[in-house]
């Protein structure tokens, strides 16, 4: 029977993690030399744990399906760091980042979670400035802030619009010395397949040799999986094409509970979708919103170019709905505000599936110059893409899955329910409830590598009896048999239809039933069509080529196979949740005037799935309790 | 639209490669190059033939996967992008298109377009860091950075490793991708402490990992999808002159704070 037991220190929310710190177990600098830890994935998360852990000198094996850690997809994080430093004496503070995040996650996630995340927040920023990324800065010499979504203070630290790319390039770097210390040893392509477990802990991975199609055991004394998060799933989203649900949701079927999957987040600007060939969408940052104004027309079915549209017949409908966050309202109340005037036929472009994001305002006052220089990039990044010049008429936005709240569930320490086997970053659950602020995941997959994990991973590692195993066990040959077989399934069925056919598939009903609103008969209607495309996947997929050789086909196939059951644990989840909170929007549950309702009575609890062959997965209950704020309706009015 | 497209295919690092030619139908300008590849691998793997097999993730111009050489340039006729964000806007109907893999010895080819870029890993893992353990960081104001200082840090900086000047250069030169990295760190007060030993390791490992050197022909600058500067490999031939002055003769080891009077 699986225990949630979130191993929350007790007493002031202040003084927990310092508390848990001197509590903890140490090991021995002899004996850490003679522990290895598997670390999956090399984006903030992984790159971050990796290199620390390195440095505290326990020996590391680091995995990347891609050619290089540098690559992970935390690199395309476009807007900023967030951190309590309040080097702008605005009134912020490591309370109010707290209170910002936890209220932003629509009460949503474990207190002393986030409190802990707010206090390593401004860590983090010295540690990256130390590690020679090229911040942003004043004429003065001092770092520069700017303003994000959901919240009031200036507290996002930037690089340009790359800021993923500089904090992960940094974390990279650090792991690049520890591989030429030889305390990690960096395996890029190579994909996790399967997770081993031996006496009921996690011992070691299975993993797949990209380049030769060897499939290889690999065991260590624990596991950390930073594989990101699951946004694939819809098949059109922001991630990149690589990133997949695979080694969490393996990790799941091996007894790691799954925790709230349906928290999806849907980023309000992106580029409108286009032609059905379309494989990817592409973000808009959310700095843009600092400056500019989403409108449509007042009038359904206006077809006038934007410049001919009078201020009279425009609708400002961030400003009309929120006027005290105006066009910097959170991310999942943007989305559906433009969902919902898109609905009411008043979208633009084709298929009215798009609104104006408007800079005319910001360069009429502040010149073309300051304009470009804050957002250059950006713009031409759509000018690329539309063929649209947005220096001259208005960007047109459209929401995207972007970002998923929801990961494998771990407890105050970032371990999963199964032993030894811990997850950081946006692989786990923990830190952003049911809707994520802006730059806050890269203060999240830093917090946890850097400064959490390789703290809480040592009191394990000194406190569990771990008997040498190896990759003889029986247990590392039946998960090694559990790979085989899958590829050879994959291979053998020699069907008619493409795997990106499948993913499109999967991916557009989840879009229509799961995606930025759900009701109860959409979420039944999805779930007795998941299992039967799922046959018909089976039945029907055609892979070429081999096994035993380079083949991304392969690699594909099995990543979609995975999304085809992952689909019905998010349907399940998001049917259990008879309440809209955050990102999660129940059509039944809402106001008169369209805003979420919330149900504090039955829903203040993280739904944590188990899984069970053969069968439903089973709910398990972690209850959320609230000793130093006080849950209110979430208002941004 | 429609294009004939003769791609490089080749099933291994040890296998003779070759041109084959491909016809992509129903292309619509508003495709990337990439989906229209997409969609002649689709009709490839419908047929039960082996996809072409070229690099690709983020496909928003950052993560440096996509590595093509289109019509003998890599990343293709524009610049200052990537593969990834070329459109078939950019082609006349009907044109014919060659794509190629990165060509150098030290990326060898792993199957039809992709290839081996560990060597510029390795490069990295020879010095492009700042050996700095994680905690006990001082406070990020406590070095001032001006903000011209902070800006060309961050121009150089903006390398995404994609290896595309190593493509262009007939040298097979890693120059630019090593002057970006020298330049960014030798620009920030973080960086300074090691950098004599830092210049020196990255280019020692350059070489042995078979780049050429440099032949002052700028093909990199013309190819990179960030726009890096080549005034940047002057900045990495003034560091590595500075380096050879500032211990001639000696082995590249950090030097005292008081050495950097020089």
């Amino acid at each position: 029977m699986m225990k949630l037991d979130p191993k929350i220190p007790p007493g002031p929310l202040e003084t927990k993690w310092d508390r848990r710190r001197f509590s903890e177990k140490l090991v021995s600098p002899t004996n850490k030399r003679r522990i290895t830890v598997i670390v999956v994935g090399t984006g903030l998360a992984g790159a971050s744990a990796a290199s620390t852990l390195g440095q505290l000198g326990y020996q590391v094996e680091c995995f990347c399906f891609q050619d290089s850690p540098r690559r992970a997809h935390s690199i395309a994080a476009q807007g900023g760091i967030n951190a309590a430093k309040n080097y702008q004496d605005d009134g912020d503070s490591v309370g109010r980042l707290f209170y910002d995040t936890i209220k932003g996650g629509d009460f949503r996630s474990r207190e002393a979670n986030v409190y802990r995340l707010a206090q390593v927040s401004t860590q983090i920023i010295d540690q990256c400035v130390a590690l020679g990324i090229p911040f942003a800065r004043e004429y003065g010499g001092q770092l520069a802030n700017r303003s994000f979504g959901g919240v009031q203070v200036s507290r996002t630290f930037y690089c340009r619009g790359q800021t993923g790319q500089q904090l992960l390039l940094g974390a990279y770097s650090a792991l690049c010395w520890q591989i030429e210390r030889g305390q990690v040893t960096m395996r890029p392509r190579t994909e996790m397949l399967d997770l081993v477990m031996i006496d009921g802990l996690a011992r070691g991975i299975v993993a797949r040799d990209l380049v030769t199609g060897r499939v290889s055991i690999h065991t260590a004394h624990a596991v950390v999986l930073a594989t990101g998060g699951y946004s694939n799933v819809y098949y059109l989203s922001t991630n990149a094409s690589g990133s997949n649900v695979t080694a969490t949701y393996r990790a799941w079927k091996q007894g790691a509970a799954f925790a709230n999957p349906c928290f999806t987040q849907i980023h309000p600007t992106a580029i409108p979708p286009g032609d059905a060939h379309q494989a990817k969408l592409t973000l808009m940052s959310e700095s843009l919103r600092n400056d500019g104004r989403l409108w449509v027309p007042t009038m359904p079915a206006d077809h006038r170019c934007p410049g001919d549209i009078p201020a009279g017949e425009r609708d400002y409908f961030l400003e009309r709905r929120y006027p005290r966050f105006g066009n910097l309202a959170p991310r999942d109340l943007a989305s559906r505000a433009v969902k919902a005037v898109c609905d009411e036929g008043r979208g633009v472009g084709p298929g009215g599936q798009g609104v104006y994001l408007d800079f005319a305002d910001v360069i009429g006052q502040q010149g073309l110059d300051v304009v470009r220089e804050r957002y250059g990039n950006l713009f031409d990044m759509y000018q690329r893409i539309t063929g649209e010049d947005a220096y001259h008429a208005p960007m047109r936005i459209y929401p995207a899955p972007h970002y998923t709240m929801g990961g494998l569930w771990v407890d105050y320490n970032l371990m999963s329910t199964i032993p030894g086997l811990f997850v950081i970053g946006e692989a786990n659950f923990a830190d952003h409830g049911a809707n994520r602020l802006g730059a806050s995941s890269l203060m999240q997959g830093l917090a946890d590598g850097y400064f959490i994990l390789p703290y809480t991973i040592g009191h394990y590692l000194a406190t569990a009896k771990l008997t040498p195993v190896g990759e003889d066990h029986q247990e590392s040959r039946a998960a090694l048999q559990r790979v085989t077989s899958r590829v050879s399934r994959l291979l053998n069925a020699k069907g008619c239809r493409t795997a990106a056919s499948f993913h499109r598939e999967v991916g557009q009903l989840l879009w229509n039933h799961c995606g930025m609103s759900r009701n109860q008969e959409g979420l039944k209607s999805a779930l007795t069509s998941i299992p039967a495309l799922r046959e018909e996947f089976w039945r029907d997929i055609m892979v070429p080529g081999s096994g035993e050789a380079f083949n991304q086909e392969l690699e594909y196939a099995g990543r979609v196979a995975d999304y085809l059951e992952f689909a019905e644990l998010l349907c399940h989840d998001a049917l259990h949740r008879e309440e809209s909170c955050g990102a999660h929007f129940r059509e039944e549950y809402q106001t008169d005037d369209g805003e979420p309702q919330r149900d504090d009575s039955r829903f203040a609890h993280v739904a944590a799935w188990e899984y069970r062959e053969g069968t439903s997965p089973v709910l398990h209950k972690e209850s959320l309790a609230f000793e130093f704020v006080q849950p209110t309706t979430r208002s941004y009015q | 639209m429609k294009f004939t497209l003769n791609i490089w295919r080749q099933k291994g690092s040890d296998e003779r490669g070759r041109f084959v030619t491909y016809e992509a139908h129903d292309v619509s300008s508003g495709m990337s190059f990439l989906e229209m590849l997409d969609g002649v691998n689709q009709r490839l793997i419908v047929k039960g033939e082996e996809p072409v097999a070229f690099e690709q993730d983020c496909r928003e111009g950052i993560c440096g996967s996509c590595s093509l050489v289109i019509n003998g340039i890599p990343h293709g006729p524009d610049r200052g992008i990537t593969t990834c964000q070329l459109y078939m806007r950019r082609f006349p109907d009907g044109a014919v298109i060659t794509i190629e893999p990165w060509r150098a010895r030290a990326f060898p080819i792993i199957k039809d377009l992709v290839v081996d870029r560990r060597a510029l890993d390795r490069i990295m893992q020879a010095g492009g860091y700042v050996s700095v353990p994680t905690g006990g960081a001082v406070d990020g104001n406590v070095l001032l950075i001006s903000k011209d200082q902070a800006e060309t840090a961050m121009d150089a900086a903006s390398c995404i490793g994609c290896g595309a000047c190593v493509a262009a250069c007939k040298n097979a030169s890693a120059m630019l991708f090593v002057a970006a990295k020298v330049s960014h760190l030798a620009l920030l007060p973080q960086g300074k402490p090691e950098r004599t030993s830092r210049v020196k390791a990255m280019l020692e490992a350059m070489d042995r990992e078979g780049f050429g050197s440099c032949g002052n022909q700028n093909e990199c600058e013309a190819v990179c999808p960030k726009r890096i500067s080549v005034c940047f490999i002057a900045t990495l031939n003034r560091e590595y002159l500075r380096a050879g002055v500032v211990e001639p003769g000696l082995p590249a080891e950090p030097e005292s704070p008081h050495a950097e009077s020089v």
